[in-house]
């Protein structure tokens, strides 16, 4: 009579096996890069306008008066359509939004914004992602509060969704 | 409308999943011999659900081609600038889209295997069909509750988010389809284990059903993983061509599961012996590619091949893989020890060395397994590790140098049992060839262990692999012996491949400025000029290196460094020289700010040898198919000759012979 008790061990390490990933799945993980930035000055830059309709936008537009919000964004980007709505409900508010527009065309800014509308008092263009590397953005959309002194005070990064709309709201007051 | 078109399909397909499995499992109620007249429908529902799905995926292939961005998926993934062949091959470039090619070489297979397969008792096919629709089904659920490709946008997006520009490329076009369709192959085999073991007929005739099954994905599993290395090699610019990615490791897995089937289905096939192990792995096999989709695409580990990941869908393919691995192996554990023992053998048999290779790929895959999961269980205490060649490469090496050489042994030896003394001159030979290479090359100069043992023993394999051929008619060597003896010797080169490599590779980094000029090897290498180029959605720096061989006449190499901008990420394009004795490798760095440009070249002998290798595996595999097949086809009709002699002789009352088995 061969031992049976073998054959079990497969199904024993594959439980093993299942068990540790199922754990390992319901963990959080962080899948965005934080930037290294944030309670530091902007980095000095000064971009040219993204299209004909707003002017360009540089460190100085950025600095003094109030805390603002730095909107690095694309027209080709999906989820920037489908912040499009919050950033409005921001400007609203009374939020001024400068925004950065990564690797783009005039006409295709002057078509996004004439399609989801144009939050923005200014878009620089930012045709090599130069100062997006530089604020230590790693993709698109990401936004940034921008203190009264040009210190970089918190990183949003990903779409904005309805609930994050409090939590910008409650770091620019944070930073005024 | 052709999205409507796929999605129905796909609701068709998984309906039809439902019948073929129920069908399928009436056959199990059935006295041997008998059809239940319940069974009948699993045959036509497999071959119906083949054409549906094979269906749903053509319409997402059609949307992609007209980039349809009213579809999410095509807005996400594709892009209206992007070359066509791209676009077609983003199709499968996604999560959703790879999901559907999947089921829908699943279900072909099914189909085929449906409609073909005559030889196997009913009962057993009714369970294996019942065993495949199973599996279709828990797939077509993942598609269509968790990973719907045809999914409308509310409003047609205004142009789509590109592909990752990694994926630009037509070595990963073809990619992803091949190893899918050697992954998926792997389910019948699943499918047809899971049968004979429920109905207990784990004998020869099942084996010989199971082996092209087998050996076709095996094939299709040896072309992807040649292609997939290649791919890495000239595309992610680091002069590697294996990099023990977690990814990458996923296709080796079922590989090396696949090898040991192949072979221990072959030992079932010709000597009735094996036979639980065969199930084992037959089980294991196609466990591993499932397991690979899942380590792919869960996102559970971190890779360099980036791809779209989701925690919940991570959880669903999860799910299935403990209801069809946790399935397969509980009826293993409950059934297996009920299959009659197989035929005995001596140690020193062709039995034997083919059960201590296929210990030794166990092993190796063990060893593979570990490591790539090994992250896994660190991450689950909080540290986060990175399993790389400093483990793989030795872990691996202990099982593999002795596996290479019982495999230059393996098949001279006899059936059953056989005598060293008879082997004399070979073995002799075989250790001379080993011993003499590493003698030879440590003669020239220090190198790594691993490489001068792998250019000794290439020596060693490259001659043995040919030796079954020795006082034979060529003309009368069967088609699937050549097959052996060429995917053997095709390991040999391999191998030299490799360790030429790994023992002889030069590299030179250098910061030149336009015009300078540097050395590597044999070679001078000019820095002509660095201009911008554009592409269809990218722009790029390409140098112009002006390459000399002792001063000979240039040859113009353009690396690039790649920037796409949609969505925005650079990319290294390498440039190769190839020679017949190796390949000049360059890169194009960044910029210095005294302008010179950062320039890595690698002279590597014989690098091309490890793909060459590969391609004769794959070839071997493919005569042996053909051998089996033209085998098969003789035997068949030499049945049907034999049973008509019968019953002339029975008509004239004579007793008749009765065949052997």
């Amino acid at each position: 009579m061969r031992n049976r008790l073998w054959l079990w061990v497969p199904l024993a390490l594959f439980a093993f096996f299942a068990g540790l990933a199922g754990y390992t799945l319901t963990q959080e993980k962080e899948q965005f890069v934080a930037s290294t930035m944030v309670g530091q000055p902007l980095p000095d830059f000064a971009l040219p306008a993204a299209f004909g309709g707003l002017p360009g936008a540089a460190k100085a537009d950025l600095t003094g008066g109030k805390a603002r919000l730095l909107n690095i964004w694309a027209s080709w980007c999906l989820p920037c359509i489908a912040e499009a709505p919050m950033l409005d409900a921001l400007k609203n508010q009374g939020v001024e939004i400068v925004g950065i527009a990564i690797r783009d065309r005039p006409e295709d800014v002057a078509n996004f914004l004439g399609r989801y509308g144009n939050p923005y008092s200014r878009i620089g263009s930012d045709k090599i992602s130069e100062v997006q590397l530089a604020i230590g953005s790693s993709g698109v959309p990401e936004t940034f509060v921008i203190d009264a002194k040009g210190v970089i005070r918190y990183q949003h990064i990903g779409d904005i969704r309805d609930s994050d709309v409090p939590k910008l709201l409650a770091e620019l007051e944070k930073a005024r | 409308m052709s999205a409507e078109i796929g999605l129905a399909a796909l609701w068709l397909a998984a309906a039809l999943a439902v019948l073929q499995m129920v069908s399928g499992a009436f056959a199990l109620n059935a006295a041997p011999g008998v059809v239940n007249s319940l069974a009948i429908y699993a045959r036509p529902a497999a071959v119906v659900q083949a054409v549906l799905a094979v269906l749903a995926f053509a319409m997402l292939l059609w949307a992609f081609a007209i980039t349809d961005l009213s579809l999410k998926l095509v807005a996400t993934n594709s892009h209206s600038m992007k070359p066509l062949i791209y676009k077609l091959s983003g199709t499968w470039g996604n999560h959703e889209g790879s999901m559907l090619l999947w089921v829908g070489v699943l279900a072909a297979s099914g189909g085929i295997l449906a409609i073909f397969e005559k030889r196997l008792p009913e009962r057993t096919m009714g369970a294996a069909l019942a065993v495949q629709g199973f599996v279709a089904l828990g797939f077509y659920a993942f598609l269509l509750l968790s990973s719907n490709p045809f999914e409308r946008l509310p409003v047609p997006a205004a142009e789509g988010n590109g592909l990752n520009p990694l994926l630009q490329d037509i070595g990963l076009a073809i990619h992803p389809p091949t190893l899918y369709a050697g992954y998926v192959g792997l389910s019948v085999a699943f499918s047809l284990a899971m049968g004979a073991l429920m109905t207990r007929e784990v004998n020869p005739s099942f084996a010989r059903v199971m082996r092209p099954w087998v050996l076709g994905a095996w094939v299709l599993l040896t072309l992807g993983i040649t292609a997939g290395s290649y791919w890495a090699y000239y595309e992610l610019g680091w002069g590697g061509w294996w990099f023990w990615d977690p990814v990458e490791n996923a296709s080796l897995m079922p590989w090396l599961a696949a090898t040991a089937l192949m072979h221990s289905v072959s030992v079932l096939a010709a000597r009735d012996a094996l036979r639980t192990w065969t199930i084992m792995l037959g089980v294991l096999a196609f466990s591993m590619s499932m397991l690979g989709t899942f380590l792919v695409r869960s996102g559970v580990l971190t890779s360099v091949h980036a791809f779209a990941v989701d925690p919940e869908r991570g959880a669903f393919i999860l799910g299935l893989l403990g209801l069809y691995i946790g399935g397969a192996l509980t009826i293993f554990a409950l059934r297996a020890g009920d299959i009659a023992e197989g035929k005995r053998f001596a140690v020193f048999s062709r039995e034997g060395a083919l059960v201590f290779n296929n210990v030794m790929l166990s092993a190796i895959l063990a060893i593979v397994l570990l490591g790539t999961l090994y992250p896994l269980l660190t991450e689950a205490f909080g540290v986060r590790v990175s399993v790389g060649p400093p483990y793989f490469n030795p872990a691996s090496a202990i099982f593999v140098v002795p596996m290479l050489l019982v495999m230059a042994v393996g098949p001279l030896l006899r059936w059953k049992s056989d005598k060293p003394a008879r082997l004399q001159f070979e073995l002799a030979l075989i250790a001379a060839l080993a011993i003499g290479g590493i003698a030879l090359v440590s003669f020239f100069g220090q190198f790594p262990l691993l490489p001068l043992l792998g250019l000794g023993l290439a020596a060693a394999l490259a001659v043995a692999a040919v030796l079954p051929l020795r006082g034979r008619q060529l003309g009368r060597v069967p088609v699937a012996t050549w097959g052996m003896v060429i995917a053997h010797f095709g390991i040999a080169v391999s191998l030299f491949g490799m360790a030429c490599e790994g023992a002889f590779s030069q590299e030179r980094l250098a910061a030149i400025a336009p015009g300078g000029t540097e050395q590597i090897g044999d070679f001078t290498f000019t820095l002509e000029s660095v201009t911008p180029v554009a592409g269809p959605n990218w722009t790029a720096m390409e140098a112009q290196l002006a390459v000399r061989e002792d001063g000979g006449a240039p040859v113009i190499l353009t690396p690039q460094a790649r920037t796409f901008w949609s969505p925005p990420q650079s990319t290294s394009e390498s440039a190769l020289l190839t020679k017949w004795n190796g390949q000049l490798y360059a890169v194009i760095g960044n910029q210095a700010e005294d302008g010179r440009w950062q320039i890595r070249v690698w002279w590597k002998p014989f690098v091309t040898f490890i793909w060459y290798g590969g391609i004769l595996v794959a070839l071997g595999g493919v005569l042996a198919i053909a051998g089996r097949v033209k085998v098969d086809v003789r035997r068949r009709r030499a049945v049907v000759l034999g049973d008509r002699r019968r019953a002339d002789l029975e008509a004239l009352g004579v007793s008749a012979p009765v065949p052997a088995e």
